[in-house]
């Protein structure tokens, strides 16, 4: 009989092979499911895996890649930082739709101006955006003991009221014939994020996760603050001892997820998205809870991770249209990418072993 | 050394018999064809180190763990236990040493929870009433056990093994938690229990105890039994050296000029962060440069809430506690370190180490500060990899190296390293809580050594423990933690057990039990 048992040091390589073993099985198991489907299951994994790096439309769906991988990557460090430290934000999906709001309101409200402080100042605006939406929770939780699982994630439903209320009311176009929705951000260049590099999809965004990836994991294995993090989130009465205030870090933690989602919410509106409208966000905040995990709740993980994620998202779009695949079979996939993950993370710390004798 | 000759006077039928148990972990063998036997009736003492393997023997016994190899009988029969249910039915009842109770609960219901067929409340309660006179452990079923005294709730298990009529009582450590007067009473019942035909199984490295209780003694050492012997017969430093495989080394110390006042606390007041804690009252006292002041006390007494409010995890009013005349009573750790002040608390996994990180992490945990190891906010990881091998090396800390996780460590070779952190940082104020609890002999004689090397450099110490011996080891003057309160610090010398039994408040709520017996 198999038996699971405790090492007594965490395996290195385990720490590092799990992700990719989880992809493999993955593809295995997503394989069978599709077969059962009656596709065909290599045809299936290579729309999925292959072709929006390699096939025929590769071109235009590369840079599909970084476009989708970005906002994941960027939100999905945030929380990183806090799930290492045991502090739960679930609602990263407000504080994108907050960031993008106040991103967008103030380069609307000084539209048509031509200055090139405008874009800087939205930025720091979109980051403060979900900075505050975070601090709802952050206070609510060092104050009262709420729970900040539940408020952040209540705050989401919050958020898209407010979003629906700003499409259609203080921030809708002027000049949009009563359509809901503000103004296009494409005709607006000086609050506009263009495309720095097309072909790859870079976009300011782009520039700020994959910036984000290096700082936070510098962060993590270097500063004090990365220390103290990775301690209150493995000991916290050894963080105490260490002289973490609980309070502080509970601030710092959902401080700075807040604001890199709504930084990527930001950068969204002004970018890809274009505008703000009801149906702004896209889930965003929420997948990227999957790829937070899925990296290893490291920041470079994290940037890997977000590309396989897009690759996912990008690759079962073309399946669900090429091959007449359900959305929700694609949904299935990814869900199973999450739990082979965590299944086999599992032999991080344990390992199996064949029990002896009478067992 | 490895005689098993048996006293010709023990004419005592066998009970338990043990042949050959082998029992191996990944890594280690924790018993290793271990025999010995129990006759009816007798005390038997299983004698060891921390590590040494008793706890695996008995668990073994109590159907816990299986043996890898070797054999069992019970009265001659073949004994196998599967789960601890089946060496119940047969007879064989063991008491832990950290108690399975709920506090939520009244006594009755706690003891209703670990029956197979409980009887009904009112009947049981009549039975434990009854059985608790007949062996003079007072207890009333109807109290609450948050409400119960450390002493009291171990006769909650005790009554609770009883109540089955065992032929065999299995004690693990069962005297650590007891002040010297609750331990007399605990023994007078155990040798009630033996004189009726009750064997008992006494697992202990208190050499005195077993000593003056126990008929037969099996000595482990790293999982072999080494010898077996009549402890009343052999002096406890022979037992000793019989357990640690050495001839021990006392303690020296060096005797400093008392300083000025290093540490001073006066009249600190503060409500437990602890669920079912023991706020502090009132506590008062200085402890003066190379000065070594020992508090004894029972767990559960206020111990772990004044090492919080010492090392600023908790903090009070600024001139509540005081280091070198600076008030420092509202400032937290960090800031505390700065100032000169290290502590050391007693739970390892988790509060004074993070289990999951490295000894190098382990090591910046406290002593980034004194040790000048963050820059600009960024941590000196070379620098704290060279410390955390000083630890290891100075305190002979067995690891493959600094780098691997704390839990790895034996529970007696991480306190050493959390020793070492601590006393390497050349601080002025040292406070520890259970300096050497689970460390071997050889471990714990080092530890008090360089205790006392620290008092004797010019450290202010103050040793929180619940080893009385330790403390009347290391200690100029000695004061007891009793339900928050601190007794008036007197010098060490000249003090009786007796004394120091009465300063630990006695047999703890014997009186309340009594009158409703």
């Amino acid at each position: 009989m198999l038996r699971l048992e405790k090492r007594p040091t965490p395996s290195r390589f385990w720490l590092y092979a799990t992700p990719p073993v989880a992809v493999i099985l993955t593809m295995i198991a997503g394989g069978i499911l599709f077969a059962a489907m009656g596709k065909n299951p290599f045809e299936v994994i290579r729309t999925i895996f292959w072709d929006p790096v390699f096939g025929e439309f590769a071109f235009y769906l590369r840079g599909q890649l970084l476009v989708k991988a970005g906002p994941l990557i960027l939100i999905a460090i945030g929380l990183a930082l806090g799930f290492r430290a045991g502090i739960w934000n679930i609602g990263a999906e407000g504080q994108y739709i907050m960031g993008a709001i106040f991103g967008a309101s103030v380069g609307l409200a000084v539209f048509p101006t031509e200055s090139r402080w405008i874009f800087p100042l939205m930025v720091v605006a979109g980051a403060f955006g979900g900075w505050l939406w975070a601090m709802i929770p952050a206070i609510l939780k060092t104050r009262f003991n709420t729970n900040e699982i539940l408020v952040s994630l209540m705050l989401v439903y919050v958020a898209e009221t407010i979003l629906a209320k700003a499409s259609t009311g203080f921030l809708k176009n002027p000049e949009g014939m009563g359509f809901p929705g503000s103004r296009n951000f494409s005709s607006y260049p000086a609050a506009q994020n263009a495309f720095l590099y097309e072909p790859l999809g870079l976009h300011w965004g782009g520039v700020a996760a994959l910036v984000t990836g290096v700082l936070a994991y510098i962060l993590l294995t270097r500063h004090q603050a990365g220390f103290q993090i990775r301690l209150a989130g493995q000991a916290p009465r050894a963080a105490r001892f260490h002289g973490v205030s609980p309070t502080r870090l509970v601030v710092l933690c959902m401080g700075i997820s807040g604001a890199l989602a709504g930084l990527a919410g930001m950068f969204e509106v002004t970018g890809p998205a274009g505008q703000i409208s009801i149906d702004f966000n896209t889930g965003y905040g929420f997948t990227a809870i999957i790829v937070a995990f899925l990296g290893r709740l490291n920041p470079l993980g994290i940037v890997l991770a977000g590309f396989l994620m897009a690759l996912t998202y990008v690759g079962g779009e073309m399946a669900s249209t090429n091959l007449g695949l359900p959305d929700a079979a694609i949904q299935v996939f990814q869900g199973m990418l999450l739990f082979f993950l965590l299944a086999v993370d599992v032999l991080t710390n344990y390992r199996f072993r064949l029990a002896v004798g009478a067992h | 050394m490895t005689g098993t000759e048996r006293q010709g006077a023990d004419a005592r039928p066998e009970l338990l018999a043990v042949k050959g148990i082998t029992k191996a972990y990944p890594g280690v063998i924790a018993n290793s064809d271990v025999s010995f036997a129990i006759g009816e009736g007798e005390i038997h003492a299983l004698l060891g180190e921390n590590g040494a393997g008793k706890s695996t023997m008995v668990k073994m016994i109590y159907g816990l763990i299986r043996p890898d190899s070797g054999q069992m009988t019970l009265r001659g029969a073949a004994y196998q236990p599967g789960k601890p249910a089946e060496a119940r039915r047969l007879g064989v009842a063991m008491v832990f040493q950290h108690f399975s109770l709920f506090e939520a609960l009244n006594v009755a219901e706690n003891v209703a929870l670990g029956m197979e067929s409980p009887p009904p409340m009112r009947e049981l309660a009549a039975r434990i009433r009854a059985v608790s006179e007949e062996y003079g452990l007072p207890l009333d079923p109807s109290r609450m056990v948050g409400d119960l005294s450390a002493g009291e709730r171990q006769r909650v298990e005790i009554i609770r093994c009883l109540l089955q009529d065992p032929k065999l009582l299995i004690m693990d450590e069962p005297t650590s938690v007891l002040t010297p007067q609750e331990v007399e009473i605990l023994f007078k019942t155990l040798r009630q229990l033996s004189s009726e035909g009750t064997a008992i199984l006494y697992i202990s490295h208190k050499l005195e105890e077993i000593r003056s209780l126990c008929d037969e003694a099996t000595i482990l050492r790293r999982g072999k039994v080494v010898a077996t012997c009549t402890p009343r017969e052999r002096t406890a430093r022979e037992m000793a050296e019989l357990m640690v495989g050495s001839a021990l080394k006392t303690p020296e110390r060096r005797v400093a000029e008392k300083g000025e006042v290093a540490l001073g606390v006066s009249d600190l007041s503060a409500a437990s962060p602890i669920p079912f804690g023991t706020s502090l009252k009132g506590i008062s006292f200085t402890v003066a440069k190379g000065e070594v002041l020992g508090i004894a006390g029972v767990a559960g007494n206020g111990q772990d809430e004044l090492l919080l409010a010492l090392s600023g995890e908790l903090k009070a009013a600024p001139d509540k506690v005081r280091i070198a005349g600076h008030a420092v009573g509202d400032l937290g750790p960090v800031d505390r370190r700065k100032v000169g002040l290290v502590a050391a608390p007693e739970d390892r996994y988790g509060h004074a180490a993070a289990p999951d990180m490295s000894l190098v992490e382990n090591a910046f945990l406290t002593a980034g500060v004194r040790k000048g190891l963050v820059k600009n906010g960024f941590v000196d990881w070379a620098g704290t990899r060279r410390f955390a091998e000083e630890i290891i090396a100075g305190y002979d800390v067995r690891t493959p190296g600094p780098d691997v996780a704390a839990r790895a460590l034996s529970g007696g070779n991480l306190q050493k390293f959390l020793m070492g952190r601590e006393l390497m940082q050349g601080a002025s104020v040292i406070v520890i809580n259970q300096p050497t609890w689970g460390v071997d002999a050889a471990a714990a004689a080092q530890i008090r050594q360089s205790i006392l090397d620290r008092a004797g450099e010019g450290a202010a110490v103050v040793v929180i423990s619940q080893d009385l011996d330790e403390l009347l080891e290391v200690s100029d003057s000695f004061a007891v933690l009793n339900e928050g309160r601190l007794t008036k610090p007197r010098p060490t010398e000249g003090l009786t057990m007796d004394e120091i039994g009465l300063m630990m408040g006695g047999a703890h709520g014997m009186e309340v039990a009594h009158h409703v017996a």
